[in-house]
């Protein structure tokens, strides 16, 4: 079972363990995990889960579609080099230990 | 598992457990509510997304435990005391009571309403058929679903989104589809005339033979089962499944025994609230004052339901505000990624970015000079965009867009003027 944390704009950390959900974005809404909204359920239409990955883990993530690349480009919170939408994050015990940062604003 | 309603007493007692009934207990919770919380709702699982029921999950994609929205171990650790399978049938208001089925009766502090809508029925010839299907609850799409396999024809009744999101399924898998629809163009409620031109013809090029201005006569059959759909100019379409997807009605029969205003949807006010202070509706059943419509209207959308669940949970908590939130929309029908921000109907002026021919662009619909919403197809940032320039204070006007050359990322990072 995988254990994600995810790192508040403030510096708390939170560790979820994520069970047998099938993306990032689900761990997270699964615990209540403020910050994480997945508003459209992961369809990829609305750009609310959107997390930095620590830099460690970003080659380790499954390549960015086309269509996530422009949905990242108009997150709440200028996007980064390390910008992914959670919900495109498959979950797998190959992703132990990942740590996203979360973003001042989703909506 | 603790409980956290005090015998039969919940301070917030929420009647429907789907998208928006959800979400005002997880919004109560998030705002620091911490009185006891219930939720009920008549179906046998948790809440769960209906979206993918008519792409996904009928097509075999998303499984039924996929859809679920929160898991119990959260509801469990949040104290919501879920009761799913149970029927509400009747409000007592003197004793602030709801009664389910089962005789049960339930006190509240405050009673959320947010029970739903339910497909409109066909009710002409042939409506007892084994083989006419709707597409509103789990329940409902694991039978269509089923019935798919062995289906060789399938006709549908409306092209609103439900029904062109299951055609471009059935359509996909190979199988015959036609679409039968009153009016003279799709989605004619929802979008503008000119992307339901584009959608007619693309899917007509998917195989889909589309049927407007035509009424169904009857739905024929052989030894009780559906064998086609007799519109009135006497034509037959074959069929073995026939979906009907001619909207939606509120679920206000509660509200209206209980002596509260229904007009098509319990009518609430801008708080959310009821004649009766003691009682909100939320969701797909609440009649309420739209400021970006400037009218009542009902809206039935994931949008709508998660915001007034958010916005009733606020005012519970202490915080009332009005409801406001930018309406949004999508549909993804086969390839095409349909979506909406603001309301465009009887807008008068659009501006189109993007390439229509590769099936990405955007339309900006104008109203008065004013930027009033836009539709996007397989351009989600867009859609983004335009939810951010919408929730603005101060509406765009006109001139200013085109001075910005309509880059919707330099107008939604604008500050307001």
């Amino acid at each position: 079972m995988p254990t994600i944390t995810f790192v508040r704009p403030d510096g708390e950390r939170i560790a979820v363990e994520a069970g047998n959900t099938e993306s990032v974005m689900l761990a997270a809404v699964g615990r209540q995990v403020a910050g994480i909204l997945g508003e459209c359920g992961g369809s990829m239409t609305c750009a609310t889960c959107h997390v930095f990955v620590a830099p460690e883990w970003l080659d380790r993530l499954p390549p960015m579609s086309a269509a996530e690349d422009e949905l990242l480009d108009a997150t709440a919170t200028e996007r980064g080099h390390n910008s992914r939408l959670s919900c495109q994050i498959p979950l797998s015990e190959a992703l132990d230990g990942l740590v996203v940062e979360l973003p001042e604003m989703q909506i | 598992m603790t409980k956290t309603a005090d015998g039969d007493h919940a301070d917030v007692l929420i009647v429907g457990a789907g998208q928006a009934g959800l979400q005002a207990a997880l919004s109560l919770r998030e705002e620091g509510f911490a009185g006891s919380i219930r939720l009920v709702g008549e179906e046998p699982m948790l809440p769960y997304q209906r979206p993918p029921l008519s792409k996904g999950f009928v097509q075999g994609t998303a499984s039924a435990d996929s859809l679920v929205l929160r898991p119990r171990s959260l509801l469990d650790e949040l104290r919501v005391d879920i009761h799913c399978d149970a029927r509400a049938t009747a409000i007592d208001r003197a004793r602030q009571e709801l009664v389910l089925l089962d005789g049960r009766r339930l006190a509240y502090g405050h009673l959320v309403l947010a029970t739903g809508s339910r497909a409109r029925r066909w009710n002409g010839p042939g409506a007892e058929l084994d083989g006419i299907m709707y597409l509103r609850s789990m329940t409902d799409a694991a039978a269509l679903k089923e019935r798919l396999g062995q289906a060789c024809n399938v006709v549908v009744v409306g092209a609103g989104f439900i029904g062109l999101e299951f055609a471009s399924v059935v359509a996909k898998a190979g199988l015959a589809v036609n679409v039968v629809e009153a009016a003279d163009r799709p989605m004619a409620r929802c979008v503008t005339p000119t992307m339901s031109a584009l959608f007619r013809q693309w899917h007509e090029e998917a195989g889909i033979a589309m049927h407007f201005g035509a009424r169904l006569a009857a739905i024929e059959g052989k030894a009780g089962q559906v064998a086609g759909v007799r519109l009135d100019d006497d034509r037959l379409l074959p069929a073995d499944i026939v979906l009907i997807g001619i909207g939606g009605i509120a679920n206000d029969e509660l509200a209206a025994q209980a002596g509260l205003a229904v007009d098509s949807g319990v009518v609430v006010d801008e708080l959310l609230l009821t004649e009766d202070p003691a009682i909100s509706a939320i969701g797909d059943c609440a009649s309420h004052p739209n400021v970006f419509a400037g009218a009542r209207m009902r809206v039935e959308s994931v949008q709508n339901a998660i915001d007034q669940g958010r916005t009733v949970a606020a005012r519970l908590a202490g915080k009332p505000l009005p409801y406001r939130a930018v309406p949004w929309f999508w549909s993804d029908q086969g390839s095409l990624k349909l979506q909406m921000a603001g309301l465009v109907a009887q807008t008068d002026r659009l501006i189109e970015i993007g390439s229509r021919h590769e099936r990405r662009f955007s339309l900006l619909a104008f109203r008065d000079g004013v930027f009033a919403g836009a539709e996007t197809v397989n351009r989600p940032a867009d859609n983004m965009l335009a939810r951010r320039i919408l929730a603005k204070p101060v509406p765009l006007g006109f001139a200013e867009a085109e001075a910005a050359g309509f880059d919707l990322k330099a107008l939604a990072a604008a500050a307001p003027a």
